[in-house]
């Protein structure tokens, strides 16, 4: 670790758990829930926030001492929406039927809390060397988050991880499927996704007793 | 006939919150009492009804392709439609920043208990969401549009309303210590989905009457069955929140 000092690292490992994104700082909610239906939309997500909040954290920090503070939300705005164009045309260019499930989802990263959360709470404050690290921790929190949420919809609800069919054929009824194990397909169906979310915060917060609310 | 049915659809089966997830942020961070949510979703339904037609008019003269063909027709082969997040944020920013000074010169008592809010709405997903759902889902008039916008922001109202009249509730049960506060809400919302989706089967009867007029028998004999199993989800889930609440 002689590039990170141990400051620097907390900055990537922390949002790992005890402050993730979604299940402790309740940021970037949204796009959690509505694309996870599939892994491989999961792990595109997760990616393209990545790229999002890295980029856009650097830019911000090195343009922090020359934007006025009233007009600023709008300068983020601006630089966010800048990089999710360029995630949508790639994505369009190279992933076109992704890019057609995901739809509005891609579009609507721009105002996704996460990144003008950790905008204004870090990179408005800290250079771009700290920011970047900020922004990848937290981006890489999101995405585990994301990809444990796809994981299991699409497990229990399709019985396939990217698209391989892991537990069997269902319709040759080979591999659990012998044993008349069947698919759920309401983990498919939107208001799983918020359970599935509910369970990881029960399970995160019972391993770590600091993490209870007060009622 | 047509206003009526996307109304209805907006705001309970395209539900902003139980449908598409949209606004998840705000509505979970600011659901903790029911007056400060009526404010935030008094303000999201103003907002959206303004925002939404506003970015028709630039999706249908600005930003789709062809759209330009107005300026003269060697405009006619260009195609905006890549700058649509952009323009669609700008005007969102900037509309919500004149509602804000509007508001504070003419009702400051308004501004007193939105205040807070209204800068928050620029980064509602909720807002962004209801252009680029108008744009994908291709809304044919102005009117529409108008309709639309007012029709989802009373939607995500409704949601955030009853989400924070649970939440008041729920303070005083006794959840197992790791689910109170945030983990209680996505199971209650969950639910709450469910509940929602079984508005789902309402307006597609009407297409398939109009497709299978020989068979409107049978149609109609799934339909009361449909209507049967619905009931059935509603009473079941009724007796579930009953119980979370106990």
């Amino acid at each position: 670790m002689g590039l990170l000092s141990k400051k620097d690292a907390a900055l990537i490992t922390d949002p790992f758990a005890d402050n993730n994104p979604i299940t402790i700082q309740v940021l970037g909610i949204c796009s959690a829930l509505a694309i996870t239906a599939e892994l491989k939309a999961s792990i595109v997500m997760a990616i393209s926030v990545l790229f999002v909040l890295g980029v856009g954290n650097v830019v911000i920090s090195l343009m922090r001492n020359i934007i006025p503070s009233k007009i600023r939300i709008v300068v983020q705005l601006i630089v966010v929406a800048t990089l999710v164009i360029i995630v949508d045309l790639v994505l369009k260019a190279f992933q076109y039927e992704l890019s057609k499930t995901l739809g509005a989802f891609i579009g609507l990263i721009i105002t996704n809390c996460i990144i003008m959360g950790r905008f204004e709470a870090f990179a408005l404050a800290n250079g771009p060397w700290r920011s970047f690290l900020d922004g990848i921790g937290n981006a890489v929190g999101y995405g585990v988050i994301l990809i444990l949420v796809g994981f299991f919809r699409e497990l229990l609800g399709s019985g396939t991880l990217l698209g391989f069919k892991v537990l069997g054929d269902p319709i040759e009824k080979t591999g659990v499927y012998a044993f008349g194990y069947e698919n759920n397909g309401f983990m498919l169906l939107a208001p799983m996704a918020l359970i599935v979310v509910g369970i990881i915060i029960w399970i995160q917060r019972s391993r770590n007793e600091a993490l209870i609310e007060e009622n | 006939m047509e206003h009526l049915e996307l109304f209805f659809k907006s705001i309970f089966i395209d539900n902003m919150v139980f449908a598409t997830f949209l606004g998840m942020c705000s509505y979970l961070a600011v659901s903790k009492k029911v007056t400060t949510a009526v404010g935030l979703g008094a303000a999201v339904i103003f907002v959206l009804a303004v925002t939404v037609p506003l970015n028709w008019l630039l999706d249908q003269y600005i930003l789709q392709p062809g759209a330009l063909v107005w300026l003269g027709p060697e405009y006619a082969e260009y195609d905006l439609s890549f700058l649509s997040f952009i323009l669609f944020i700008a005007t969102i920013a900037t509309m919500v920043q004149l509602v804000e000074i509007i508001v504070e010169k003419f009702s400051p008592s308004l501004y007193n208990s939105l205040g807070i809010f209204l800068p928050l709405i620029a980064v509602n997903c909720a807002i962004l969401g209801g252009s680029l759902f108008m744009q994908s889902r291709e809304i044919a008039t102005l009117g529409l549009a108008l309709n639309y916008g007012i029709g989802s922001g009373i939607g995500w109202f409704l949601a955030i309303l009853a989400i924070a009249a649970i939440r008041e509730k729920i303070r005083y049960s006794n959840i197992p210590a790791p689910l109170r506060g945030l983990g209680i809400t996505f199971i209650v919302t969950g639910l709450m989905a469910i509940g929602f989706m079984s508005f789902g089967g309402m307006l597609t009867g009407g297409d398939e009457e109009a497709e299978e007029a020989p068979n409107t028998q049978v149609v109609k004999v799934i339909k009361t069955e449909d209507a049967k199993a619905i009931k059935m989800k509603k009473k079941e889930l009724a007796n579930n929140t009953k119980e979370i609440q106990e």
